[in-house]
């Protein structure tokens, strides 16, 4: 059973990292109560902002020696409540820790600490000719929180995900200790992979306080195609056919038009064009001109034989600049066409997509509730967002609930998974737990009691 | 109505080199697009051209060495209908006055037009003075900075223009000439199927010997009055202002700085 936090426990921490970088619990405002969207709400007893692995060793020897929970927070871009300190204790604010350690150009790989932000992380690595690749659409998360979600982004259809960028991690395990997991090799059979348990882990295994990340060359030619089609179905069920005709696009969005007037309205910018019911959103990328030409032109052939009406290319960054930021800000676009919205980040195998969102589609009348959705119909990972708009507090619960659990019935009957890149943290936590066989939640449970056996960290999230 | 476009390729960095004896850029081996500026004129000439009474016909004219025939084609792509390239060993180097007069020698041979649109001005040579210049050449009325059209009629155009402390709105009739500035429309993006309607459609070149004036003395370098002493790619003005203080002070700070910016009128 966890104490009581107390003016001594403050005194210890203050002590670890200085007066100015401990926050007693009335003095933290709500930001830091709440993520972006899980709807969770919960004030620490203290926020602690770390700037070193010691004193981040410090600070866990401490809570673990008073059993004080830890819940450690980047920027708080999350979307299910993974950083929300639900049992109180210390906030670990991770985001001054912003150095860039090393770039190894002998190995590619970028160094740095857990509170750099992925635009900068990004940007850094193309300033000097590298491609970091993982692409969420959240550029001011951490790359601390990324690495503890698995974060996946748009380009996963041919670089995937986080876990695939990651070589090597620094990690402070529950009692203090520290250790390397991994390292900067290319290949690893050396035992069970710790660091692959810890990516996606959300804060509950060990505290990221340094990560090696494995940078690409950067493509040096881009191209996007914007693919306009009469209806949903037709777009979707394009997808595979134009994987499968040319080399893998890095990314393939679907969009619908309610979701592009939604972004026009909320960015106050028009985008190119509007006149069709739903659009394919392809990327291809490479070392030259010919290469992306040959990709892009099969792809073009191929939408148009399946019915697209059109295809449009967007080649310099002005119109890169016009169609990836109207779909930088779908979501919170959506958001703001709405009182309150749920997010469902399903994963399914992509011969499945297109009967998904049609699924999900047919719900809206099912339980009268607007849906909407967008996203990465080239890995199979949807965004469903169930809408409040009037809806009173107990009918909003109940369609919720209803419409939520059809679709993650649905998904477990196509074969997918519960999260595709957000995690569990507490507001999937159910979901999680009616996807996973009682003997693979029994196995989930025993290594989180390995890692961290006085279950200080992060408490109440994933299983 | 015959609507004309003027359209550049530019740089498509602005990493370039400058040739230190002419003063002007080089050219050759760098990744080159068309004019940003110019797809909001282009997108004004189709919009104009879909709502003029009697329908319309858009050409586009460039200047430049044989390889920015790639922007006359992106033009088609756009839904140009016709395009017009002046290329001549005896055009290169011009300054800003013998573009635009070169300019409006192949504006008298393709023309006439009613409408002529240009972008405001170029990203590589910034000047915003050959869309005035051409109309002076030509003797028609022009107009800068048009922020919207609002009404294509018979034979004249109702449009609003952006001035630093107002927006005017005027009835011009035709024929005159436009410069459009960025955001008037949302440019619409090349299409693949007019890129394949279009990959045998001719284009008209036009070199000193088509022109009614051709003399070699009036082109390029050799009729520019004006040198370029040195050329240089634009220094990086993103500023980053950090505010200090408490949270009061800081929401005062940046209320100040958003109304000075004009974010709040």
């Amino acid at each position: 059973m966890n104490k009581k936090f107390d003016e001594a426990d403050l005194a210890a921490l203050r002590a670890i990292c200085g007066e100015a970088r401990v926050t007693p619990r009335d003095a933290i405002g709500d930001d830091y109560c709440h993520d972006e969207l899980g709807g969770g709400f919960a004030r620490p007893d203290a926020r602690v902002v770390v700037s070193s692995t010691e004193e981040i060793s410090a600070v866990m020897r401490y809570a673990n020696e008073h059993r004080i929970p830890v819940t450690v927070r980047g920027s708080g871009t999350g979307l299910v409540g993974g950083a929300v300190p639900l049992c109180g204790g210390i906030l670990l604010d991770t985001s001054a820790m912003t150095r860039i350690l090393e770039l190894d150009e002998q190995n590619m790989t970028l160094t740095l600490e857990p509170g750099v932000l992925l635009m900068d992380v990004a940007k850094y690595a193309e300033e000097r000719g590298y491609l970091y690749p993982p692409d969420p659409g959240e550029k001011t998360a951490t790359i601390g929180g990324n690495i503890s979600t698995n974060a996946g982004g748009m380009r996963a259809v041919k670089y995937g995900v986080t876990r695939d960028y990651v070589r090597a991690l620094e990690v402070v395990f529950p009692d203090g200790t520290v250790a390397t997991l991994g390292g900067k090799v290319a290949k690893n059979s050396s035992g069970y992979s710790l660091k692959d348990l810890v990516v996606g882990s959300e804060g509950t295994l060990a505290i990221v306080a340094k990560a090696t990340l494995r940078l690409l060359p950067l493509p040096k030619f881009k191209i996007s195609l914007l693919v306009p089609f009469p209806n949903l179905e037709a777009a979707i069920r394009t997808v595979p056919l134009v994987i499968r005709a040319s080399s893998v696009p890095t990314a393939v969005e679907f969009m619908e038009r309610e979701v592009i007037l939604a972004a026009e309205q909320f960015q106050g910018r028009k985008f190119p064009d509007n006149s069709a019911d739903a659009y394919l959103m392809l990327t291809f990328d490479g070392a030259s001109q010919q290469e992306i030409d040959l990709a892009y032109e099969a792809a073009a052939k191929t939408c148009l034989e399946a019915g697209a009406i059109d295809v449009f290319l967007s080649d310099t960054q002005e119109r890169n600049e016009s169609i990836w930021s109207a779909r930088g800000a779908f979501l919170e676009a959506i958001k703001a066409s709405t009182t309150e919205m749920d997010e469902c980040d399903v994963v399914v195998p992509r011969s499945h997509v297109a009967d998904f969102v049609l699924f999900s589609r047919a719900l809206q009348e099912k339980h009268g509730v607007r849906i909407r959705s967008f996203g990465h119909a080239g890995d199979g990972n949807l965004h469903i967002y169930v809408l409040r708009d009037d809806l009173d507090e107990e009918t909003w619960k109940a369609k919720l609930a209803a419409a939520f659990g059809d679709l993650y019935a649905k998904a477990r009957e196509f074969g997918g998974q519960v999260s595709g890149e957000h995690g569990i943290g507490f507001a999937k936590k159910p979901f999680l737990a009616e996807s996973l066989s009682p003997e693979v939640r029994t196995i989930m449970r025993s290594i989180k009691a390995a890692f961290d056996p006085n279950g200080i960290l992060n408490p109440g999230k994933i299983v | 109505m015959k609507i004309l476009v003027c359209i550049k390729q530019v740089p498509g960095t602005s990493q370039v080199e400058i040739d230190e004896k002419t003063g002007t850029l080089k050219r050759d081996g760098v990744p080159a697009k068309m004019n940003p500026f110019d797809l909001y004129a282009l997108e004004t000439a189709m919009r104009i051209r879909a709502a003029a009474p009697g329908g319309a016909e858009v050409a586009v004219l460039t200047m430049g060495p044989p390889q920015c025939e790639k922007v006359v084609r992106e033009a088609f792509m756009m839904g140009a209908d016709t395009g017009a390239i002046l290329s001549d060993r005896a055009f290169g180097g011009a300054d800003v006055l013998m573009t635009s007069f070169t300019l409006s020698k192949g504006v008298a041979k393709a023309g006439p037009f009613d409408v002529i649109v240009c972008g405001k001005q170029t990203t590589d040579g910034d000047t915003a003075q050959v869309g005035a210049e051409l109309a002076e050449w030509l003797d028609i009325p022009h107009v800068a900075g048009v922020k919207s059209i609002d009404r294509v009629g018979e034979d004249s155009i109702d449009l609003t223009v952006d001035e630093p402390d107002c927006t005017v709105s005027e009835r011009i009739p035709y024929p005159f000439l436009m410069t459009v500035e960025k955001g008037i429309f949302e440019p619409r993006l090349p299409s693949y199927r007019l890129k394949c309607a279009t990959a045998d459609r001719e284009i008209s070149w036009l070199g000193l010997k088509d022109l009614d004036d051709n003399d070699p003395k009036h082109y390029g370098l050799n009729g520019s009055p004006t040198q370029v002493k040195r050329i240089f790619p634009p220094e990086n003005d993103v500023k980053r202002v950090t505010l200090e203080g408490d949270d009061k002070a800081k929401a005062a700070a940046l209320a100040d700085l958003l109304d000075e910016r004009k974010f709040l009128r």
